[in-house]
């Protein structure tokens, strides 16, 4: 019988779960050297693409907001899929979840750019960027689960 | 060796923000994502400081990209909120959301303003 995955808030880690609360006292290193992995992996990604992107202080910061959306939908859409699996892979929830989309996925980033562009004299910029961030965000993420959930559902139907 | 130094500093930053998960989640058994909030607090804390400070490209990449980058998350952030709407906290998620992000410009706010006082 699969791990039951649910009710899960917290897709990093949820006590609640009893796999997640038992998983770091039975292999801590793999647990850890897995998330280290992944979050390498994606902040690598975010990193590139906001060096492929740059943005002044007193702009709209795409680079962070398409990390950021794309990571929403991403975690919204593996939750979903791991759910499916009633866990899936040991590793797949640290290594995916919280290391490459927590890793490229950044809320420092996000605070720090709204501030520099108040500073920079853009506080226009700075709430739209704001605000779009977070709806776009939220969006994604209600989306990457319900597309997700949905396509699921059909395929073993 | 700015991809070292991003790739070291995520390497901490990622493990750090699940074991501080964690530990908050161990000792509150409240509902609302307390230790999400906690490390994007503190990783817009830091950067902000960063920001403010004339932190040089070596140490930027390396606690900036690399370290907050990778403690501060906003897809565990967005999936909570999520989870809290569907399972009916509703207040909880309207919470996280506005809670998060004013915590987290203040935060920025303060790491610049401190980093900015003390360079003069």
């Amino acid at each position: 019988m699969p791990e039951p995955f649910e009710p899960r808030t917290d897709p990093d880690v949820d006590l609640r779960v009893p796999a997640d609360r038992r998983e770091l006292t039975a292999r801590p290193a793999t647990i850890l050297a897995a998330i280290a992995a992944g979050g390498v992996l994606g902040a690598l990604a975010r990193a590139g693409l906001q060096h492929a992107v740059p943005h002044p202080p007193s702009g709209f910061g795409w680079a962070t907001f398409i990390v950021n959306t794309s990571g929403c939908l991403l975690i919204g859409a593996l939750m979903a899929v791991l759910g499916h699996l009633g866990g899936g892979h040991p590793l797949a929830r640290p290594f995916l979840g919280v290391g490459v989309l927590g890793g490229f996925t950044t809320f420092s980033t996000y605070a720090v750019d709204v501030q520099q562009a108040v500073v920079a004299g853009a506080p226009g910029i700075a709430l739209a960027y704001l605000a779009a961030t977070v709806l776009g965000a939220l969006v994604a993420v209600g989306l990457g689960d319900a597309v997700t959930a949905g396509l699921l559902r059909r395929v073993t139907r | 060796m700015t991809v070292l130094l991003i790739a070291l500093g995520a390497a901490v930053g990622a493990p750090l923000r699940y074991l501080t998960d964690r530990a908050v989640q161990s000792r509150h058994g409240s509902a609302f994502p307390w230790g999400t909030l906690l490390v994007n607090v503190a990783g817009s804390l830091l950067l902000g400081f960063l920001v403010g400070w004339p932190a040089g490209p070596a140490v930027s990449a390396l606690l900036g990209t690399g370290f907050c980058g990778a403690l501060t998350t906003y897809s565990t952030f967005s999936y909570e909120t999520l989870r809290l709407t569907t399972g009916g906290h509703r207040l909880l998620a309207l919470a996280n959301v506005l809670g998060s992000v004013a915590a987290g410009l203040a935060a920025a706010t303060v790491g610049y303003a401190v980093a900015r006082a003390l360079t003069g």
